[in-house]
């Protein structure tokens, strides 16, 4: 053991060891049950496959929405004080903490057949239920909050005085946006969609809810893993090793770039 | 440092894992899902009949409750929807051969006012039909059946279990869907039903054993409680049929 650290008392390694413990030998227990052998011809078998593209193209295209719909919420929260404001923050980033279950189930009542706009969109053509688009809103759901959270507290660390100054030498709004904003906050806008790119691929309550589940349809990794742990544990748990070794990078590449300044 | 955790964890586990006065018994029943409204009716009556016995009921679906005994839940009986899920056990793990105890036969279920116009199993190829998936019980009875019949169905979905697609069915988001007669019956009006020709020739079998670990006198009582002319009523009563 390392010297004290004069504000670490030694019982504190108790808990903290049992909570990292917690943690960590579920993971190990899973990578022991993984039939490295037959892990080849496990993933890459059609359906995990077909599974495995889904996730990531449904994931990179609701990191995209994300971007796009976040960037701007985050900075509005981040450059208004407003009456309200506290509670339109609150309301975005509900999704953070609801069962995704419940957003599965008010996406279906939004946007499913009987719908609020499921009539409407009925008219002009679209049906979202059991599509690919059904798992691109649920995932852009879920991980939007992500995003918006992640980017906000770069923007508030950041500050508006470079944006000011910007402003007195004759830029636009516009332009403070792309040539001062953005790059000052790009490692925070970075980190903030690599964990809504993680968090869309790990998405699984609200698909399963929301999208249903066919092969290369609405079947993405998760429930794919989920249908497999009945017919076929040795799948499910190749499968699952693929999405930790992910989550495992993710976080791992989130906290190199926060300690890197 | 180890031995304070391994203690700590210990007493955790011996907390976790105890209760119950003595002298009063208690049977533990694993069953499937699909049986979560008859049994919770049995156990009722068991408990009137004999104040000093509790039933503890768990439900999940059978390749769960297979998993669970296999890692050593403690339990006195296993009941699984299906006969492959009880094949899985291993025999030194129940005590006695299993028996049928009901069977289940599938139906089709649509929305209330039937959206979709579905008359017959044919029409199922023709509206949006979600299907259990292949890989679970009664995904593999649902493509059986309609091979047997000729239709060829493209499912918009494919779930993992037959409450999913009768969520699916209910909720409108679907035209149809095949579901077991039993849970076609535990929805009520949130549904209506077609009968489908030829169903009684893909029957699933439900399969009852009393588990080796487990408390033997206790255990008889529930397997003859459920074989009983009162407990085959109850089983009728939730669309379940004779063995």
């Amino acid at each position: 053991m390392t010297r004290r650290a004069p504000g670490l008392p030694a019982w504190l390694l108790l808990p903290a060891a049992i909570g990292a413990l917690l943690v960590v030998l579920p993971l190990v227990a899973l990578v022991v049950r993984v039939p490295w052998t037959s892990l080849g011809p496990l993933l890459t078998s059609p359906t995990a496959v077909d599974a495995l593209l889904l996730s990531l193209r449904t994931a990179a295209v609701s990191t995209l929405l994300c971007v796009v719909l976040g960037v701007p919420i985050a900075l509005f929260l981040a450059r208004t004080s407003f009456r309200g404001q506290a509670l339109l923050r609150a309301l975005v980033l509900v999704p953070l903490v609801l069962p995704p279950v419940v957003g599965g189930l008010a996406l279906l009542y939004t946007f499913g057949r009987r719908g609020l706009l499921g009539e409407t969109l009925d008219v002009l053509g679209v049906q979202v239920a059991f599509s690919t688009t059904a798992v691109v809103l649920a995932q852009t759901f879920v991980s939007l909050p992500f995003l918006v959270l992640s980017l906000e507290g770069a923007l508030r660390t950041a500050g508006g005085r470079y944006e000011a100054v910007a402003a007195t030498l004759g830029a636009s709004p516009t332009t403070v946006l792309r040539r001062v904003t953005l790059p000052l906050v790009l490692p925070g806008l970075v980190s903030g969609a690599v964990l809504a790119f993680a968090r869309s691929l790990g998405e699984f309550g609200a698909t399963l809810t929301f999208a249903g589940s066919l092969q290369g349809v609405t079947r993405t990794l998760p429930l794919e893993i989920y249908l497999q742990r009945e017919a076929d544990p040795d799948a499910a748990v190749a499968l699952a090793l693929v999405l930790v070794v992910v989550a495992v990078v993710v976080v791992a590449g989130t906290r190199l770039r926060r300690e890197e300044p | 440092m180890r031995r304070a955790l391994a203690v700590v964890l210990a007493l955790g586990l011996v907390a976790g894992c105890s209760g119950g006065d003595a002298g009063r018994r208690t049977v533990t029943v694993l069953a499937a899902a699909s049986l979560t409204e008859p049994f919770t009716a049995l156990a009722e009556r068991l408990e009137e009949q004999d104040p000093g016995l509790d039933v503890r009921l768990s439900f999940a679906g059978s390749a769960d409750l297979v998993a669970q005994v296999e890692a050593g839940a403690p339990a006195d009986v296993l009941a699984t929807a299906d006969e492959a899920s009880m094949a899985r056990v291993p025999a030194d793990l129940l005590d006695g051969e299993p028996v049928t105890f009901a069977t289940n036969r599938l139906q089709v279920v649509v929305p209330p006012g039937n959206p979709g116009r579905v008359r017959t199993a044919a029409d199922l190829a023709r509206v949006d039909t979600v299907l259990c998936a292949r890989a679970v019980p009664c995904g593999a009875l649902a493509h059986a059946l309609l091979d047997d019949l000729g239709v060829r169905v493209r499912p918009v979905s494919e779930e993992q279990s037959v409450k999913d697609v009768l969520g699916k069915v209910a909720s409108g988001e679907a035209d149809a869907g095949l579901v077991y007669v039993s849970d076609a019956r535990a929805a009520g009006d949130r549904v209506e039903t077609v009968d489908v020709e030829g169903s009684e020739a893909h029957l699933n079998r439900y399969r009852l054993a009393a588990l080796a670990g487990g408390d033997a006198e206790v255990a008889r009582r529930w397997l003859d409680l459920v074989s009983s002319g009162e407990g085959r009523a109850v089983l009728r009563d939730a669309g379940l049929g004779a063995p």
